[in-house]
This record gives structure tokens, sequence and C-alpha cells, in this order.
């Protein structure tokens, strides 16, 4: 077998279109034989809730409104075109009629080929998230220094 | 020796990589798989990934109008 190429993404918007770059991104890779690591942060934390609507997760009041104001992955707001949240579900549904996978199918595409998810324990901190509010899938939390080693040797890319 | 057939025509990218990709671990050491596909980046890149990870790519056969047939054996 040949040597293992690497892809590493730092998820840093919570946006739907954006998300389903990064998850297109990370199965394309895993698909082809790519090792594959997705560091969530900020923002990006939303599409690895456990809880995919809105809920009052946080550890004290402020970040529990903070986070019902962002969110999960199935109220992921659109970059552009969001016509406040309808726009992303017009894309799902184009998406269904044009047999293209929905970012949801990606997400579990993506846990099914074994990429590798990690969340941001600085942003974690801030927006006073536990591991325990994320998807079983995520592999661990980590910080900038564990994610260059991580990355180290392959393709990076910030979205 | 059980032989597999996968329909990718319809799937766009990335589907089309991953479900062959899930498919090709879900199937027997041994086992072959018969992958219908479209020309374009699918007949390009779905035997060529497949060699680079180890997969015997037997054939690529021309059926009709755009689809091909790519026979794995894993």
């Amino acid at each position: 077998m040949a040597e293992t190429k690497k892809l590493s993404l730092i998820a840093f918007s919570g946006d739907f279109d954006k998300l389903t770059a990064v998850f297109t991104l990370a199965t394309g890779a895993a698909a082809v034989g790519y090792e594959v690591n997705i560091f969530f942060t900020f923002w990006g934390l939303d599409a690895i809730k456990q809880k995919r609507g809105r809920s009052f997760i946080g550890s004290n009041w402020l970040t529990k409104i903070f986070g019902f104001m962002m969110g999960g992955l199935s109220v992921a707001p659109n970059s552009r075109f969001n016509f406040a949240g309808i726009g992303p579900q017009i894309f799902r549904s184009l998406m269904r009629k044009k047999n293209v996978a929905t970012l949801e199918e990606l997400v579990d595409a993506a846990n099914a080929l074994g990429v590798n998810l990690y969340a941001c324990e600085m942003a974690m901190h801030v927006l006073g998230l536990e591991k325990k509010d994320f998807i079983n899938e995520v592999k661990d939390v980590l910080g900038v220094a564990t994610f260059l080693k991580i990355s180290e040797g392959g393709q990076t890319l910030f979205i | 020796m059980a032989t597999h057939t996968l329909d990718i025509t319809k799937e766009h990218c990335p589907m089309t990589f991953v479900k062959t990709k899930l498919k090709l671990a879900q199937i027997a050491a041994g086992d072959t798989l018969e992958v219908l596909l479209t020309e374009g980046e699918p007949l390009e890149n779905v035997p060529r990934s497949a060699k680079e990870q180890g997969y015997n790519v037997l054939s690529v056969e021309h059926v009709e109008g755009n689809v091909h047939k790519v026979t794995i054996v894993k």
C-alpha cells in the first residue's frame, strides 16, 4: 500500500454552506485513502453538538443563551441567502432533488469512513461546552500544539 | 469468492468515492466488486484511488453511453 496522505481541516465557520465544504472535502479525501482530521473551533463547534437543534447548553446564563442562539447542525445558517433560516432548507431540498449528499449525510459518511474529529479546548472553555455536549465520534479535545503535531506533513485548510 | 455490484452512475462527488470505499470495506478479502460509473471524475479517479489503496483493478470496460464498469478485487 502507498504511503498515507493526510488532509487536516480547521472548521472555524458554523455556516451550513461552509460546513458542507468541510465535510465534502473530508469524506472525499477519506474515501480516496487520505487520513483526515477536522479541528472544530468557535462557530464550527456547532457542527458536532449532540443536540442538532437549539438548546440552552453552556456553563452559565450567558453561554446558555449563546448556545441557544448558535444551535446545532440542523439550524446552521447560510453565509449568504440565509433568508432567516429558510436558505439552508432550500439548499437541502435542492441537493436531495439533484441527488447530492446533504450535510447530515456527509457527516454520517465522515463517521463511517473514520474521519478524526477534534474539538478546540479554548473555544469550548469560552462557550461553556464540554466533551459530553458533542457527538461520541469526537475523538479528543485539543489545543493548537497538538493539532499542529497531528496535521504535520499533510495539507491543512482553514474554512 | 463472491461478486458484488455497486451502481454509482446516479451519484455525485464525493459520494461516488464514499460509496465505493464503504462497499470495499464491507466485502471480504478476495471478493470482487463491479462498479458501474460514468465518465469524467468517477471513471478517472475510482480505479486510480482503488489501486493506490492496494486493491487490484482487474478491468475497466465500456458498458453503454457514458457508463463504464470497473472490476476491483479486494
